[in-house]
């Protein structure tokens, strides 16, 4: 099968390639300049809808490309690209990327709202999205400097239930006001 | 086009002095002219990128990127480009203006060091490894064509240079765009448009059909009592038909008629009129004619198009034509397999051929093709539909990996989230193009 060959080429670097045509198999970077059409060249996006991917914890990246393919996470088109790549290649894409520059964005943030953010993150979401959103531990993504925009799309989605929850996540978002959940997006938003 | 020619007519008689070229003749059939000084003598390793759109720029700022040593000239005859995707959105009165659509060479030449030349290619010499420019001649090691398309007008009868200002094609964005929504605009309540579309292959396969939406969504909204009819050579829609369909049934059923296996042969620009099969004739207020197409002039003159007379066919790794050697061809222009003529096809393929002509120059293994294509049709001004694919090499040509990609749901579930993306894929891809 196709999709097994090509993620054995990547594990072992053999070189299978037909037609008296030698090249060596696809490298993280090739299989990533394929996707900062959408999220940006190095993986540093431009437009606010769209995340970056620059500096994203690789766990956080396997993970999302993982549930994309298998349908677990909802998506509008990820879903339909993630299924053309070997659980390998996600492997090596989640590693270019997470090995790129931060990317901080330009954007604009309520500056009340970022500071009742910086209020709240530390009693309710710190744990895990540590070092002001700056750090991705294991599947929490990295949320500082993120698009806004994309970041309210995401949490309405949790809310709504369309994107799965984290279980002890939902433990903190479920007694707090809506007001104050996107206040603590302007703060991620912001941190730069 | 004006400053083509105009810039031809200055030259004219400053003698090409090159026998040997492969020439290029104008859309008029004048003989296009270069000066024969040389540009900027090469000195070290140079690539010359033909092409400052979607597939041009990305080659030129990725080559840099990868390896600062090789000099990198980019060379495009607008000192600005326009993009064709939204352009639809701005003929459908949804954008309005094109300055979002539009980008500039100066921080591709400052962040990274390309070489920037405003200049119409009129020829190219494979042995001598040299384009000759309406500005002067450059030496290439490596030559990157992305010149897009030019039209087959011979497959049109009657439609001209001056007939394309009464019927304006739009296929190229810039003053073409403008142009048919002017058009729009003046046309009375009741009016109709027609639009004709040519047998695939051309630029954009959803392109057509997200056009008669945008028109139809003006139409809807700001003419109601006016007809658009899309006559389209195809035996049916050539790209998300079920769901185009589905679109056109639920917003513009009063308004728009699709009628497929319609194939426009003639046009009479002064009676508004096109014929199908040289037969039947259909009048509109306003026509929009999409003429068949194939890779730009100046592939078709440095003789690298295919079998077919149409289009380049190329190495499914290197992009290398195969018909010169050291002459790569990307995007519209080649003939790329699986991966469709679109922007982000081409900016795929901008970056695998930039990879591997860094490898070649390098002395180094190619690396195997890993490509996306992504492109949003919108149906409104807030619904959109997508198509998606990834593609990998088997047996020498471009295929689309096994059980990936496809459209988007057909209940139209996430057509408002997409309209939303699609936003940002826009701001995202024009600025990979320019900084
Ligand atoms: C209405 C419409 C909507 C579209 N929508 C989408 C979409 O939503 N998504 C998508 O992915 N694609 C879309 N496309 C397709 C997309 O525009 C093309 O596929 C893309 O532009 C191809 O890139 P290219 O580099 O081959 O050519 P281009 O982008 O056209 O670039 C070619 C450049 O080369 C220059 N040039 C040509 N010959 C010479 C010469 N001899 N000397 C100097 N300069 C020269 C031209 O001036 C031009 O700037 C759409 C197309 C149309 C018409
Ligand atoms: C059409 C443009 C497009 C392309 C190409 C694309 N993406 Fe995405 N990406 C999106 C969109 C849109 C989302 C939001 C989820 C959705 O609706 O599909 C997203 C979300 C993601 C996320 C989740 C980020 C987060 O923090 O929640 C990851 C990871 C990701 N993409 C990785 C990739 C990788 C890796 C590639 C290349 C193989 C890629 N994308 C190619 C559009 C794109
Ligand atoms: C128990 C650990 C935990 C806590 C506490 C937590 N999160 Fe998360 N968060 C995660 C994990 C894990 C993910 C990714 C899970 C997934 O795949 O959906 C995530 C994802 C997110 C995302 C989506 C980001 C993206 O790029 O897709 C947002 C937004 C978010 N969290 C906000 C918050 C906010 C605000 C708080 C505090 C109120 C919080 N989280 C508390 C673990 C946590």
């Amino acid at each position: 099968m196709r999709m097994r060959w090509r993620g054995l080429t990547l594990a072992t670097g053999a070189i299978l390639f037909a037609a008296g045509a030698h090249a060596a198999p696809a490298t993280p970077e090739m299989l990533a300049n394929a996707c900062a059409g959408c999220h940006g060249t190095y993986g540093g996006s431009a437009g606010p809808t769209m995340p970056s991917l620059a500096n994203q914890s690789k766990t956080a990246i396997v993970e999302a490309m993982k549930k994309f393919k298998s349908g677990e996470r909802l998506s509008s088109i990820m879903g339909r690209l993630a299924k053309g790549y070997s659980d390998a290649q996600i492997e090596a894409l989640g590693g270019y990327f997470s090995a790129q520059k931060f990317h901080p964005t330009v954007q604009t943030v309520d500056k009340a709202k970022v500071a009742r953010g910086a209020s709240l993150q530390e009693a309710n979401c710190s744990r895990c999205h540590l070092d002001d959103g700056k750090d991705g531990k294991d599947d929490t993504p990295v949320m500082a400097s993120q698009w806004l925009p994309y970041l309210q799309m995401q949490m309405a989605d949790y809310l709504s239930g369309k994107r799965k929850i984290p279980e002890k996540m939902e433990e903190k978002t479920k007694p707090m006001s809506r007001e104050d959940l996107d206040a603590l997006l302007h703060f991620y938003a912001s941190v730069k | 086009m004006t400053i083509d020619r105009r810039d031809f007519l200055r030259l004219l008689g400053a003698g090409a002095g090159a026998g040997a070229l492969y020439g290029c003749a104008t859309p008029g059939g004048a003989p296009a002219v270069g000066s024969s000084k040389e540009l900027m003598p090469k000195t070290g390793r140079r690539v010359v990128v033909v092409g400052g759109g979607y597939g041009g720029t990305i080659a030129a700022k990725y080559i840099r990127m990868m390896d600062k040593s090789i000099e990198v000239v980019l060379i495009e005859r607008n000192d600005h480009f326009v993009s064709c995707p939204f352009s639809n959105l701005y003929i459908g009165g949804i954008i309005k203006d094109l300055t979002p659509l539009t980008i500039r060479y100066d921080k591709l030449v400052a962040n990274h060091g390309v070489k920037f030349v405003q200049a119409e290619v009129t020829a190219v010499d494979p042995a001598a490894k040299t384009v000759v420019t309406s500005q002067g001649t450059l030496k290439y090691d490596r030559l990157i064509l992305s010149p897009g398309i030019d039209f087959r007008l011979g497959e049109v009868k009657g439609y001209d240079a001056a007939a394309m200002e009464i019927m304006p094609h739009a296929w190229k964005a810039g003053p073409q765009t403008v142009l048919l929504r002017k058009q729009l605009e003046a046309m009375k309540d009741g009016g109709t448009v027609v639009m004709s579309a040519p047998l695939a292959p051309y630029r954009c396969p959803p392109g057509p059909y997200e056009r008669a939406s945008m028109i139809s969504f003006y139409l809807k909204h700001h003419k109601p009592k006016s007809k658009l009819i899309l006559l389209d050579a195809n035996p049916d829609v050539a790209s998300k038909g079920p769901l185009f369909k589905k679109g056109w049934k639920d917003n513009y059923a009063s308004i728009f008629q699709y009628m497929p296996a319609k194939k426009v042969t003639e046009v009479n620009a002064s009676s508004r009129s096109v014929l199908i099969e040289g037969i039947d004739e259909v009048k509109g207020d306003v026509v929009n004619v999409i003429p068949p197409q194939r890779a730009g002039h100046i592939a078709v003159a440095a003789g690298l198009v295919g079998d077919d007379k149409n289009w380049c066919p190329v190495n499914a790794t290197t992009f290398e034509s195969t018909k010169h050697k050291d002459i790569h061809v990307i995007g519209d222009a080649c003939i790329a397999g699986a991966m469709p003529k679109s922007g982000y096809s081409a900016n795929s393929e901008a970056k695998v051929c930039a990879t591997n002509v860094v490898a070649l120059m390098n002395g180094k293994e190619p690396v195997e093709l890993s490509g996306i294509n992504t492109c949003y049709s919108y149906i409104t001004d807030k619904e959109a539909i997508s198509v998606a694919g990834v593609y990998a090499v088997k047996d020498g040509k471009i295929i689309g990996v096994p059980n990936s990609g496809g459209v988007s749901p057909g209940d139209y579930s996430q057509a408002k989230t997409e309209a939303i993306y699609a936003e940002s894929w826009l701001r995202n891809i024009l600025t990979e193009m320019s900084t």
